[in-house]
């Protein structure tokens, strides 16, 4: 099992998901720089939370330009499962690879708490280790996480099972329409999601709810390579 | 186009920098001539109250600094101390006081960037923060201004940095109506032979500036500081200087490179007073003299002249001096991370401090007289009158004990700070182990690869103002004695403090001895529980018109766990848990909390700091934790135990039921006496634990058990639990709405 994370000048959850990979799949994940335009060989692609470039402009929008995206998108059509965690999710929809936008907290504020997830969608290759509408604990850190679609986007999506997590017991945080936590897209390989699972995945965290989305989609690579 | 350095020097001129005559004449004589406007500039940034400490020093030099765990004293950038195996833990707290107050969010986030920088400097990777804030009235016009601008300055310079902000204070009183504080804390890990310091060596050597380009924005910040403010204190707004937390990451991430390689002889950050205060400071450090050459710094802005440059506090830069067979790979790392590398000078044997610019020699002054001779004033002080004892008997009880409960969980010093909290990212780094909320912030050390060395280190900051305006001296013990008890019952060890001493116009007579006072309190305490202080700051003339803050002597402390599957924390009690009371049953009522909300009255003396039983308690309670006794522990403070015993029903989620049979309720339920604490014992072990504690000889009461949704004291309280969360919960967020 070979992991890479992507690293941005600003990226600051790296370290978090580096420590979770290394704990979870016994071997540490090699780090791509932003500038790279190429990916070696790799089973799973993670970009972490942070603030990519500072987040000037619009959260993500800096990154989504940088050179190392050309080569996430080539991995990501070559079916490579691809992760994207807060400034992750950011990025990847304003590049393009997934639906829908992300506007400030609906409380214009920052937020750090732990808030509560409902699988939508159980049956993707990153929530297989949860059972439908499972509901599991997960900390979010982030002052622009307010999901968006447009209503025929947000048709399709829903419609598609792409929605993969949703805020549940009212904890959504942020004003994301239809509770919307994260979201898959329609070819099934990249996620994302604005909680932070890296950070609830061992004891010391308090709980290991987070570990599942690692696991699914561990578990789905290792059965595909054997 | 050259631009203009010489400008006449007028006595006005002088009295604009902050300069006295006296200390105008001295600088002459150390000149040996008319200083020139950029070199009046360097002196008055130099021996201005915020770099040279001129007031305080005489004070400071009596506060114990020393301790088998202290590798590195005040004098640094930050404090260093040993926390075992190769580690050790370097932090600082500092105040960014007076920016805060003109530009909320600016004056916040540049005060936390400027603390982090501190820690990072030192070669140590920051991996907590907190803040102490001070507010005035919150129905001042200005302060939801300031909350609302200070904690988004914090949060958005710290989550954007990527440390986890894990403790701090929240207070109001009418008495920070013009002077709000924010004291801002930092603290790091490094391994004990990375340690990075600031004193240069080598004649000849390059001297390196990094990081992002100087503009106009600080100038003359640090001499800002060192004044009072009066109703123009707005004209002030372009000496703060602007955040940018984004650069800042990069730099970490560039020194921490850097650091690795080798090519770093010495560096200092650029904090007050920037590129001035730095250079001289390596120069004068290692005893050499320094050169810069103005043309060859990095600057955003066209046409600034040698005294811009040279007092500009620019953010997000450092100077070192460098390995010159290094300089390629130093040099690659800083364009990698998209920063400034540039060589502005070189050290000298020459002892001078030489500044050129544009083909003129702009200063060329004595390198140490600059910071060593820097005047230092022993001011006239005034011994702090003292309030004659209070009879409980003429403190009136009140008439509903579940209202004045209610009343004062509900009271903007006392509800919750979670509308704070929330806004900082206390997670990041996934080492979080105690989050704001519980008596102090905890962390899990891991090293360098990530791995838990099963270690976790303790922050915590106090101070209760109003004892220190009651009584200096015990205030200043008091400070100390609560971070000691706060680390204490998280199972921490108490390690070492750093001190930021918040004060107002040393030139009166009363604040001075308000000072003196506290300083005494503080350096007896941290002597008697082996507390001593590595790293400080001080902020003086936090006045406005002629009026003074109360006096706010912040501790930040620090404290280990040596293994953290033993920390304990505020909220781990089960039904059925039997509740003790470390110490005795409270009787002091003067300038409590309750008093002030209930009564509307502050006066009396504050609570008597008894050293040796904090001591002896804090030990027991340590080895109550450590031995697996305690299954949850708060430290007893504002609003006495009756407070305490709602944090804790909260954090549990769980009631309880409490005996009490006493003369006196209102003393014993909300009596601010000190040592004391809240521990939680399985039933099953109950007996054994009070004998123990009979044992040694602590005073401890069995008050209660654990359990049920009501918490019931006696007859005399009944409250539900979700009446006391939605009280305790309700305040802030309903009054920043």
């Amino acid at each position: 099992m070979t992991t890479t994370i992507i690293q941005f000048p600003g990226s600051n959850r790296d370290a978090d998901m580096i420590s979770a990979l290394t704990k979870i799949c016994d071997s540490a994940p090699q780090l791509v720089w932003h500038t790279e335009t190429e990916i070696p060989s790799t089973d799973l692609i993670v970009i972490p939370g942070g603030f990519s470039y500072g987040d000037y402009l619009r959260s993500g929008a800096i990154a989504a330009r940088s050179p190392v995206m050309d080569a996430i998108r080539n991995r990501a059509d070559q079916g490579v499962p691809v992760m994207g965690v807060c400034n992750g999710f950011q990025i990847l929809t304003e590049a393009g690879l997934l639906p829908g936008a992300m506007m400030r907290n609906s409380g214009l504020k920052f937020v750090c708490r732990e808030v509560k997830l409902q699988v939508a969608n159980a049956n993707t290759l990153f929530s297989t280790a949860y059972f439908e509408n499972q509901v599991i604990r997960c900390p979010i850190a982030h002052h622009d996480g307010n999901f968006f679609a447009e209503a025929n986007t947000l048709k399709r999506i829903e419609a598609e099972g792409q929605v993969v997590f949703r805020y549940a017991e009212n904890t959504n945080p942020n004003g994301s329409i239809n509770d919307i936590a994260g979201i898959i897209n329609k070819q099934g390989n990249v996620l994302g999601m604005m909680p932070h699972p890296e950070n609830l995945i061992e004891d010391f965290h308090g709980g290991k709810d987070g570990r599942g989305i690692f696991e699914s989609v561990i578990g789905a690579v290792r059965i595909i390579a054997a | 186009m050259n631009i203009k350095n010489s400008i006449e020097i007028t006595p006005e001129l002088v009295a604009s920098h902050g300069l006295s005559g006296d200390e105008y004449d001295r600088i002459l004589e150390l000149t040996g001539r008319e200083p020139s406007y950029t070199e009046l500039g360097i002196w008055s940034a130099m021996w201005n109250e915020h770099c040279s400490y001129k007031s305080s020093k005489k004070w400071l030099k009596t506060l114990p600094t020393e301790g088998p765990q202290v590798i590195e004293g005040p004098g640094e950038n930050a404090g260093v101390v040993d926390i075992g195996d190769g580690w050790c833990v370097v932090f600082k707290m500092e105040s960014h006081n007076h920016p805060s107050f003109i530009e909320p969010y600016q004056g916040a986030a540049t005060g936390v960037g400027g603390i982090l920088r501190d820690v990072f400097t030192m070669g140590a990777r920051p991996v907590a923060a907190m803040n102490a804030l001070r507010f005035g009235d919150p129905e001042h016009h200005k302060t939801r201004h300031l909350v609302s601008g200070v904690v988004a300055g914090i949060g958005g310079y710290g989550n954007c940095f990527g440390v986890p902000t894990v403790g701090g204070e929240v207070q109001f009183h009418p008495r920070y109506n013009q002077n709000n504080l924010v004291n801002a804390f930092a603290a790091g890990i490094a391994r004990i032979d990375g340690i990075f310091r600031s004193e240069a060596k080598g004649v000849g050597l390059p001297v390196v500036y990094l990081g992002a380009k100087t503009g106009r924005d600080g100038v003359g910040g640090a001499t800002m500081a060192s004044a009072e403010f009066d109703e123009n204190i707005e004209q002030k707004r372009p000496t703060v200087q602007v955040g940018d937390p984004f650069t800042e990451k990069c730099l970490l991430e560039a020194c921490m490179e850097l650091m690795k390689t080798g090519a770093v002889i010495a560096i200092q950050d650029m904090g007050a007073a920037g590129l001035t205060c730095s250079a001289v400071e390596m120069g004068a450090r290692g005893s050499l003299g320094v050169e810069l050459d103005l043309d060859k710094v990095p600057v955003r802005e066209e046409h600034m002249s040698a005294y811009e440059m040279m007092l500009s506090e620019s953010q997000e830069r450092m100077l070192m001096v460098l390995r010159p067979e290094l300089e390629t790979e130093a040099n690659a790392i800083f364009s990698k991370w998209g920063l400034d590398f540039a060589i502005v000078g070189k050290t000298t044997d020459d002892l001078r401090f030489r500044v050129l610019h544009q083909g003129e020699e702009v200063a060329n002054l004595p390198i140490r007289e600059l910071g060593d001779e820097a005047p230092e004033y022993d001011r006239p002080y005034l011994e702090p009158g003292k309030y004659s004892d209070l009879n409980i008997a003429d403190i009136e009880p009140p008439k509903d004990y579940n209202k004045a409960l209610i009343t004062m969980l509900g009271s903007p010093n006392l509800a919750s700070r979670r509308w704070v909290w929330e806004q900082y990212d206390s997670l990041i780094q996934a080492n979080t182990l105690q989050i704001p909320g519980g008596d102090a912030g905890v962390v899990r050390v891991c090293d360098e690869n990530g791995n838990d060395t099963g270690k976790a280190l303790a922050f915590t900051s106090d101070v209760n103002p109003r004892y220190c305006e009651a009584d200096p001296y015990e205030g200043g013990k008091q400070a100390v004695a609560e971070s000691y008890r706060n680390l204490s019952a998280c199972g921490a060890t108490p390690l070492a403090t750093t001190d930021n001493l918040n004060f107002g116009n040393p030139e009166k007579p009363e604040v001075m001895g308000q000072f003196v006072a506290a300083v005494k309190g503080i350096g007896e305490a941290c002597s008697a529980l082996d507390m001593p202080i590595v790293s400080g700051n001080v902020s003086l003339y936090n006045e406005t018109n002629g009026k003074a803050i109360l006096p706010t002597p912040t501790i930040g402390a620090v404290g280990l766990i040596g293994d953290h599957s033993k920390h304990c924390a505020i909220g781990g009690a089960d039904t059925g848990d039997i509740i003790f009371l470390i110490g005795r049953n409270g009787s002091h009522l003067g300038q409590s909390s309750y008093m002030r909300e209930c009564l509307g009255r502050e006066d009396g003396p504050p609570p008597i700091v008894d050293l040796y039983a904090e001591r002896q308690h804090g030990e027991f309670v340590r080895a109550a934790i450590n031995s697996g006794y305690a299954t949850s522990c708060h430290d007893i403070s504002d609003g006495g135990l009756a407070i305490a015993l709602a944090e804790m029903s909260l954090a549990n989620g769980l009631g309880a039921e409490i005996n009490l049979l006493t003369e006196h309720p209102h003393a014993v339920l909300f009596g601010e006496d000190q040592a004391r604490y809240l521990l939680t014992v399985d039933d099953e072990w109950a007996d054994m634990f009070a004998a123990n504690s009979e044992g040694s000889a602590i005073a401890f009461t069995r008050v209660g058990i654990v359990g049920g949704n009501m918490l019931k004291i006696g007859k005399l309280i009944s409250i539900s639990l979700d009446e006391l969360r939605k009280t305790h919960e309700a305040w802030f967020p309903d009054y920043m709405a």
